[in-house]
């Protein structure tokens, strides 16, 4: 399993989640498969995507909130993990695709590769829910089964990344239709 | 303590209602009041540009967050302000204590301290300085002007708000 087939994965378990993607290759391969304006596609500031999903998530509680975070990035930002244990918002699952490398810039191999478990890290950091994932098919159902709460999952996976597009959107359409997804949401809501 | 007690009721009324924060020893009252009348989400961080990712994503959902630092972090954040704040015009309010400015005895953060104001000039964020309890109303002008511009703006808290510098 590739970091693309995990992200496939991923969406196959969404319903109407937004979603905060890390940037480089995932964002890339998160539009290439399904480009939904609940996503919002991260294209600087590396390390952040946790940080983004988390502030989003405490400020829409009646929403839930995937993050997909990397190795690489969550390594730039490993206070992160204290933040949101600590605060645990009930509608965040932070997904952490670990394939040992830095994926968007040649694959160069991340520490994870050697002795560093972020699954340990985010255990001492202060996370109750930990889940790991190994198989691709294992992926919906493990996701699925998570409910509310505050949720750390990881999947392990081989590096390389999916020739795919780059992204066709302009950052604040990226933005834009995002908060206009909230907003539709709401009215939706308010119809029922 | 005056000068917190005037501030804190300037953050309010502005319209901040999430802090992101991180500790410095002239925030320290501000940060207890923040603490003690929980009327205002408050949040501290790790590292001031993770606070930055933060205040992003709360501005996305629909939220006014301040980020209230001491001015060291405001180097801690210069990427995160270009290249996700700036990027996707997204703005957010910067209140930090000035360090390594006017009575600061601590050598290490005058380089930074002496670096802030063009830094903020530089990073095209506009700077509104607080000095005295007289214009601790601008905090809400800065705040205004941050809502309608949709940019990011800086508050920099001086020394004297809280004692004469001789």
């Amino acid at each position: 399993m590739k970091r693309y087939d995990a992200i496939k994965q991923i969406v196959e378990s969404l319903n109407n989640e937004l979603v905060v993607c890390n940037l480089g290759t995932p964002s890339r391969e998160l539009y290439d498969i399904d480009d939904r304006e609940e996503n919002f596609y991260m294209l600087g500031s590396m390390g952040l995507v946790s940080s983004i999903a988390f502030g989003l998530a405490i400020s829409k509680p009646n929403k839930r909130v995937v993050c997909i975070d990397g190795d690489g990035s969550l390594l730039m930002n490993l206070g992160s993990l204290s933040t949101i244990a600590n605060n645990s918002p009930n509608n965040l699952t932070l997904i952490v695709i670990d394939n040992s490398s830095y994926g968007s810039t040649g694959d160069q191999k991340t520490y994870t590769s050697g002795k560093t478990k972020l699954e340990v890290i985010a255990k001492g950091a202060g996370f109750e829910s930990i889940t790991i994932i190994d198989k691709e098919k294992d992926i919906i159902q493990g996701l699925k089964n998570l409910g509310t709460g505050c949720h750390f999952v990881l999947i392990r996976t081989q590096p390389g990344n999916a020739h795919v597009s780059n992204i066709l959107l302009h950052p604040e359409e990226i933005k834009t239709r995002f908060c206009k997804a909230m907003l539709n949401f709401r009215h939706m809501k308010k119809k029922i | 303590m005056k000068a917190d007690i005037e501030l804190y009721k300037m953050i309010k009324k502005s319209g901040v209602d999430l802090i992101l924060s991180l500790p410095c020893i002239l925030l320290k009252d501000i940060l207890k009041l923040i603490d003690e009348k929980k009327e205002i989400q408050h949040i501290p961080v790790t590292r001031e540009e993770e606070g930055v990712g933060i205040a992003a994503g709360a501005y996305l959902g629909g939220r006014t967050p301040a980020i209230l630092m001491q001015n060291s972090g405001l180097g801690n954040s210069i990427n995160a302000i270009k290249s996700l704040l700036q990027l996707y015009k997204i703005p957010i309010i910067f209140i930090m204590s000035h360090r390594g400015a006017e009575g600061e005895k601590i050598e290490a953060q005058i380089p930074m301290g002496q670096l802030t104001p063009d830094l903020l000039d530089l990073l095209n964020i506009r700077k509104f300085i607080i000095n005295s309890m007289e214009n601790i109303k601008e905090v809400k002008f800065a705040v205004d002007v941050c809502k309608k511009s949709k940019k990011s703006v800086g508050i920099l808290l001086k020394r004297n708000l809280w004692r004469k510098i001789p």
